[in-house]
């Protein structure tokens, strides 16, 4: 099975307290720790475990900047055969339909069986995958937490719906799958994995290679459009308990007893 | 702005979902005189059922009957719409499990704009809709203009819109079914698979020390374990952990999880998503322990404390046992 997954790489929000940037226009990204979106990651690792059993080879594909091999390589140690950047600097500002559209243009060059993404980004809406699906006519599931291959033609998902509770469909192929984080368990990639792919090359791809109008993409494309960031006031928020840690949990051991947190 | 607004219903077993009220709150945001279509799909006598209870709120319903609609199957009613709305629609979407399914897709095949997971709407101003979402895991906000002139999908964030008080609509169900006709997808619904009930019922804990991912190890699980056994708690979790498989999938709290209503809600570790929030019903006493300051947890707690849990929580585990000795 050809399997394509579409990645991205983020601010880690786990890693990062994420601020606001003086201007107000953006968030401080001077030391963020970026990463590969998490649920990206998970989809790679579906990837290479379907592949495992079936066979076929996994690429990993992102739109974006020379900052983003990185997670190209990462995943290209944990097992994906390859790697492949989609970069032009008309596709800068691109809103979710824009991305999907340069992602449109990959995959029409090749041949794919089957494409996942993760289920959303930290600064995203969980919708591209949706989008190409369409863009494509191609059958679609989101929220993704198995997946068993049938035979070549379809897949049985499952879907993570309310309350815990799976919703199991049988899905025709070609098609998109957005998975959802705890699918599996991602492998462990160490530095001697990222070395070993240091020096292979990764192809890349502009707006010319891939046959998409140059008027589809970009920043003057995109219906959707951030003005500012803001932190909102809401509310009173949190009494914040001070003092040293003693004095703070006395205090919360106070408040515990008094709402019946103690029993 | 002129464009007609479409609400897209969600029910089950007859009955709307609570969705289709904060779907005619968020219309009324994005003009105030609108007067939003209620557009519901599905077959037999519960799509009867829900259309006519939704006539007493929306000054129209819009009835798609189709015997493949019985289960909503996102690509069917993503066919089924674009057959029956018209060119430049404002459509709104739950950003619930269905609507995730279906927005994306229905604005591609509606040539429309798509704004995802809204939770406020600041109003029209030309042809754009300003509107607010939140990125980075709530920690920040932002402002974002949506060009609405050849139509909209919007994902609203399930509980983000309050319902709002209306005259009643005394609304007419307009029978679309006719404009449908047969629908096939690539995808068959097969069933669903109830969760399992676990060792303990979160749903029914008076006081949780609920974890995620600050606890950083399994081994550190054994810290919630301590405290809530000498505060007389049970451990919940936040998805994280879960994903991590520390803690069963029945002691996760959220959305996709259980649904929780203590007393008191300790929240170690936890950053606070709405997909988490969404999980804590009945107004509990909400105690955030995080190190991040900036933790969206902090605005919905009721008392705060910027700590490392893994620092805190044996230290305040052995205070509550020292307190106890003194007690007894």
């Amino acid at each position: 099975m050809e399997i394509l997954v579409c990645a991205r790489r983020v601010p880690d929000p786990a890693e990062n307290e994420i601020k606001l940037n003086r201007a107000g226009n953006d968030v401080e990204r001077d030391d963020l720790v970026y990463s590969i979106n998490e649920p990206d990651n998970y989809a790679v690792e579906e990837a290479l475990q379907i592949v495992a059993k079936v066979g076929g080879n996994v690429t990993v594909a992102t739109v974006g900047g020379d900052d983003d091999e990185e997670i190209l390589r990462r995943e290209m140690a944990m097992g994906a055969n390859k790697g492949v950047l989609l970069s032009d600097e008309v596709f800068g500002g691109s809103d979710g339909r824009g991305i999907a559209t340069v992602l449109k243009g990959f995959v029409q060059k090749g041949h794919y069986d089957l494409i996942l993404t993760g289920v959303q980004a930290e600064d995203g809406g969980a919708q591209v995958g949706g989008m190409l699906a369409a863009m494509l006519d191609y059958p679609f599931a989101s929220l993704v937490d198995a997946i068993e291959v049938l035979d070549g033609k379809k897949l049985k998902v499952s879907r993570e719906i309310e309350g815990g509770n799976k919703e199991m469909s049988e899905i025709d192929l070609p098609c998109v799958l957005s998975i959802q984080t705890g699918i599996n368990e991602p492998r462990y990639v160490g530095m001697r994995g990222i070395r070993q792919v240091a020096s292979l090359e990764i192809p890349t791809y502009g707006a010319s290679d891939l046959g998409i109008d140059k008027a589809s993409v970009g920043e003057s494309a995109a219906k959707v459009k951030r003005d500012d960031y803001f932190v909102p006031a809401l509310g009173k928020g949190a009494e914040i308990l001070a003092g040293n840690s003693e004095e703070i949990a006395d205090k919360l051991i106070d408040l515990l007893k008094a709402q019946g947190g103690l029993q | 702005m002129t464009a007609r607004i479409f609400a897209y219903i969600v029910h089950k077993a007859g009955a709307a979902d609570d969705s289709a009220t904060e779907l005619l709150a968020a219309a009324k945001k994005i003009n105030p005189a609108a007067t939003p279509t209620a557009v519901v799909t599905g077959w037999g006598r519960d799509l009867d059922t829900v259309c006519q209870s939704l006539c007493s709120s929306y000054g129209e319903v819009w009835k798609v009957a189709n015997e493949s609609l019985a289960y909503p199957n996102a690509e069917l009613v993503r066919k089924a719409l674009v057959k029956v709305l018209p060119q430049g629609s404002t459509v709104l979407v739950p950003h619930n499990h269905f609507g995730i399914d279906l927005g994306p897709g229905l604005s591609i095949k509606l040539n429309a704009a798509f704004v995802s997971d809204v939770l406020g709407i600041d109003g029209i101003e030309g042809s754009f809709l300003k509107v607010v979402r939140q990125e980075f895991g709530g920690q920040v906000s932002a402002h974002v203009r949506c060009d609405v002139s050849s139509g909209v999908v919007i994902n609203l964030r399930p509980g983000a819109f309050k319902p709002i008080e209306c005259a009643p609509a005394g609304g007419a169900v307009v029978d679309k079914s006719g404009e449908v006709g047969a629908l096939v997808a690539g995808r068959r619904y097969a069933g669903t698979i109830v969760s399992e009930s676990g060792d303990v019922d979160i749903s029914k804990q008076a006081v949780l020390v609920s974890i995620g991912r600050g606890i950083q190890e399994q081994d550190n699980v054994a810290m919630a374990q301590e405290l809530a056994e000498a505060m007389g708690a049970a451990v919940s979790c936040s998805r994280p952990v879960v994903d991590a498989k520390w803690l069963p999938k029945s002691r996760q709290v959220g959305s996709s999880g259980q649904t929780v209503k203590p007393k008191v809600y300790l929240a170690c570790g936890i950053s606070g998503s709405f997909q988490h929030l969404a999980g804590i019903k009945g107004s509990p006493f909400i105690v955030a322990i995080n190190k991040n300051p900036n933790a969206p947890i902090f605005q919905v707690a009721d008392v705060g404390i910027v700590a490392d849990i893994l620092e805190f929580l044996p230290e305040l585990t052995n205070r509550i046992r020292e307190v106890k000795k003194v007690s007894v």
